[in-house]
């Protein structure tokens, strides 16, 4: 009886299926290309980044785009992880620098963000305005003067100019605070009156009932500081120190041949707590709506 | 009983310091006071003990063609990208607002880009996009001439390609949320009372999105800041000249050691986010009020 609109949900979805293949088509490639030998990634894609010149009888000549490998190898791998330590040095450099900002901004945010949500003080709105507008900056904005405080402290090229800065980034503070307000008044109230002070009340009632919150600000800031390349590129210019998001933007041009197996192991660990944790990452998006 | 209690908290003036402060050294340390010097900077020359010169480095900035170009270039990029990108996502979010087969994994493969790093798939971009990538290859199969994506003015639409790839998920997200929020029976009314499909979009989804919309359109004008990775990891530090925005040339003042001009062009950016910002809120607060 009802079939038109039965085919136009067919035809949509078809187009969505391809639109979505379109959209994980890179990601798809590079873990594909990841179980090719090097000889192979050699063979399709040596001529990125060269000039053939046709002009004098050179041939026409292109890259090959090759969707399956010829047959697999974990060759990739064993030579990035096992024969070239750089690459798991790095990773760990990498983890050295994202797991204590992780930790440390969902502590410190959390606590700012309760003064926020909860407590009266003069000039809470205006201070909050300006946390909220240095979340809103570029990196370069502060590029000098950051450079020279961190200079000042004694910090330069070495990972707490980029961990420090990163556990006191605003944007903690600023979920935190969008997702404590949603708490009514009536459970800080009632602990109040039960004679809780405001650390039993922060400890024992914010903080169990804020832990949705705080799985989303951790899958947001994890993805957000294991991407970041501004900060090491400029504040630590020592390559024994820098995290993979660098090593990745050199690898990609000197050794290809390596460099899907790497690429792969550098997005694996986001992918997999994304997938493990998409609701609070969605929900935290959500959260992160100015309105509130 | 006592009714004294049921108040709302006021004057936690003490407790709201405590828990505040650890955030608020660390936001001064590393932000607030950073941008401060970068203000007192970008009116002071280069000399020793800096001698105020008014607006002298403005009118140097605003003299120099270099950064006439990184400015011109980041408003067309985002002019460009965040209309395109703002209804891309609308469109996503209300097909997916609908019941759909493969829904859920639809949702997450728009989504996944979100969390894969830059630096990862910025292969896969170079096989496409490179001189003698696929894209060339499929242009000549069929007869056509090579286009130099990354060296002409197609570069910028490349960029465009890329933010929209990694950003369309994160709006998708919100506008799902404000959809979600608009009550069901509006639509039945209106479909009683005769209304067609495009109207009951215009007078009942757009409008009840609208709140929503704004905060979309503030974040994907702030993500469109943040390009630098995709353009610096796609082109490097001197891209083509249509790439050349902003980030690029505070990021060469900053190596050039060329303070005034950094910062001057910082405060510049900085004032134009926080006149955006507080206009848009403004104007969010003013269409609500209207229309509750």
């Amino acid at each position: 009886m009802n079939d038109r609109p039965r085919l136009s949900g067919l035809i949509l979805t078809l187009l969505l299926v391809a639109l979505a293949a379109a959209v994980l088509f890179p990601i798809g490639l590079t873990l594909v290309s990841s179980l090719m030998s090097e000889a192979e990634i050699g063979l399709n894609y040596d001529l990125i980044g060269k000039m053939v010149d046709t002009a004098n009888g050179g041939q026409e000549a292109f890259v090959n785009l090759k969707l399956l490998p010829d047959w697999l190898t974990l060759a990739q791998y064993s030579q990035v992880l096992i024969l070239s330590p750089k690459f798991l040095s790095m990773f760990w450099n990498s983890a050295g620098l994202v797991v204590p900002i992780v930790a440390g901004q969902a502590l410190v945010g959390s606590m700012a963000a309760y003064a926020f949500a909860k407590l009266r003080f003069p000039g809470r709105d205006k201070l909050f305005f300006v946390y909220l507008m240095t979340m809103l900056m570029p990196f370069q904005v502060t590029l000098v003067p950051n450079y020279l405080v961190l200079h000042e402290l004694g910090l330069m090229n070495r990972p707490s100019a980029i961990i420090l800065p990163g556990i006191f980034g605003a944007f903690g503070v600023f979920m935190m605070r969008q997702f404590m307000s949603h708490i009514p008044y009536a459970l800080t109230e009632a602990a109040r009156i039960d004679g809780a002070g405001q650390l039993t009340i922060f400890a024992r009632v914010i903080l169990p009932l804020a832990k949705p919150g705080l799985a989303a600000l951790t899958v947001l800031l994890f993805v957000d500081y294991w991407n970041m390349i501004e900060q090491p590129l400029i504040f630590l210019q020592d390559a024994g120190k820098q995290p993979l998001s660098l090593y990745l933007a050199q690898i990609n041009q000197s050794a290809r041949g390596v460099g899907f197996a790497a690429s792969s192991l550098y997005m694996a660990p986001m992918v997999l707590l994304f997938l493990y944790a998409e609701s609070y990452f969605v929900e935290g998006i959500q959260h992160s709506g100015i309105k509130g | 009983m006592n009714s004294l209690h049921f108040r709302p908290p006021r004057g936690d003036g003490v407790a709201a310091a405590l828990f505040l402060l650890p955030s608020l050294i660390g936001f001064s340390v590393f932000y607030l006071i950073p941008f401060l010097l970068g203000l007192y900077e970008s009116f002071t020359d280069g000399s020793l003990g800096g001698e105020f010169v008014g607006i002298g480095n403005y009118a140097d900035l605003l003299h120099s063609a270099s950064f006439r170009k990184a400015a011109g270039n980041t408003v067309i990029f985002t002019a460009i990208s965040v209309p395109l990108l703002i209804a891309m996502s609308l469109a996503l979010a209300i097909v997916l607002n609908r019941p759909l087969f493969l829904r859920s994994w639809l949702r997450t493969s728009f989504i996944l880009p979100l969390v894969v790093p830059v630096a990862s798939v910025v292969t896969v971009w170079q096989i496409f996009f490179d001189w003698n990538g696929t894209l060339n290859a499929w242009l000549h199969g069929m007869g056509h001439n090579r286009i130099d994506w990354m060296q002409s003015n197609w570069s910028m639409s490349i960029v465009v390609v890329m933010y929209i790839w990694k950003n369309v998920g994160y709006d998708m997200i919100l506008l799902l949320a404000g959809l979600q929020s608009i009550p069901k029976d509006y639509y039945e009314t209106a479909s009683l009372e005769g209304a067609g499909r495009w109207h009951r979009f215009r007078h009942i989804t757009l409008v009840y999105l609208t709140p929503t919309l704004f905060f979309v359109l503030l974040i994907s004008i702030i993500h469109s800041f943040k390009v630098f990775r995709e353009t610096y990891l796609l082109a490097g530090d001197y891209p083509y000249d249509r790439l050349y925005m902003l980030q690029h040339y505070m990021n060469n003042m900053f190596f050039e050691l060329d303070v005034q001009k950094l910062t001057a062009a910082a405060t510049l950016m900085v004032a134009c986010i926080v006149v955006l910002t507080s206009g848009l809120l403004r104007a969010e607060r003013r269409f609500r009020e209207n229309t509750e």
